[in-house]
């Protein structure tokens, strides 16, 4: 292209060392969308479910106990809590707390350590423990 | 006498070089509505931190998951109103975040325009066949 080589060029996403800032809020973004579409599809399934006929019912409970519907639920409840979790640091830092670089990593590292334990905890607990 | 040229008053918007006001502060910045979305989000969020909790434990509490056994539960209005709030909520909050994301990423009005009303559409038209579920639960239509 014509782009004179012996001007700067502006700095853009792909210059910029990724830090866990970076990947939380990308993330915050990414598992929105993954509630949004998919969340929202599987809620509103539900409880048509709930409210159709028995046989509404076993197709969607077949769905949710197949191996790719496990995979999908255990997907949407990280997300769930990976968004969550990220959330509750947008709101901290909306109240102007948190905003150092330091606390803010920690806090960072903090929403993917959270996301993961709770999403194990509570997968350990549904097909170990319950089934 | 020179004086502003006379506008008529079936054009009291145009301005004299030939541009509408709208025209002229086009793309110029924020409307100065914005922060009422902004404000809504985190309302509908922190709601949201309390009824999806709310849901993950409940689910944790039911003893099976067959259709009879999550249909009495959801009889219970203390089960029906917060789903009935938690249903509401996680669209309202999908619409507002997913609309921060298109103004993000979708640089052109017009693309921008249709998401904004793909996504409006969807919304309510899925939220409201949710919201339909819900009250045939509660109202014993379920066959």
């Amino acid at each position: 292209m014509a782009r004179n080589t012996a001007r700067p060029l502006s700095p853009h996403l792909t210059v910029w060392k990724w830090g866990p800032h970076m990947v939380t809020s990308i993330l915050h973004r990414a598992t929105g969308i993954a509630l949004s579409v998919a969340g929202l599809a599987l809620l509103t399934w539900w409880l048509l479910a709930l409210a159709g006929s028995g046989s509404a019912y076993a197709d969607f409970s077949a769905a949710a106990s197949h191996p790719l519907g496990i995979f999908v639920l255990i997907g949407l409840s990280w997300s769930f809590f990976q968004h969550t979790l990220s959330g509750v640091r947008h709101l901290i830092m909306d109240i102007g707390a948190g905003l150092e670089i330091k606390t803010n990593k920690k806090m960072a590292y903090a929403t993917w350590a959270g996301a993961a334990v709770l999403t194990v905890a509570l997968w350990g607990y549904l097909l170990l423990v319950r089934a | 006498m020179t004086g502003p040229k006379q506008i008529g008053a079936h054009d009291r918007n145009a301005v004299p070089n030939g541009k509408t006001a709208l025209g002229k502060v086009r793309g110029l910045g924020s409307a100065r509505h914005g922060g009422r979305l902004w404000i809504r989000e985190r309302i509908s969020s922190a709601a949201l931190l309390l009824l999806g909790t709310w849901f993950i434990v409940s689910m944790l509490l039911l003893p099976d998951y067959r259709q009879a056994t999550v249909l009495e539960w959801l009889a219970s209005p203390f089960a029906f109103v917060p789903m009935a709030l938690f249903v509401y909520l996680n669209f309202e909050h999908s619409l507002e975040g997913l609309k921060v994301i298109t103004d993000d990423y979708q640089g052109d009005e017009g693309g921008r325009l249709t998401w904004h009303l793909v996504s409006l559409f969807l919304h309510v038209g899925a939220g409201a066949l949710a919201l339909y579920a819900l009250v045939r639960i509660v109202f014993g239509a379920a066959s």
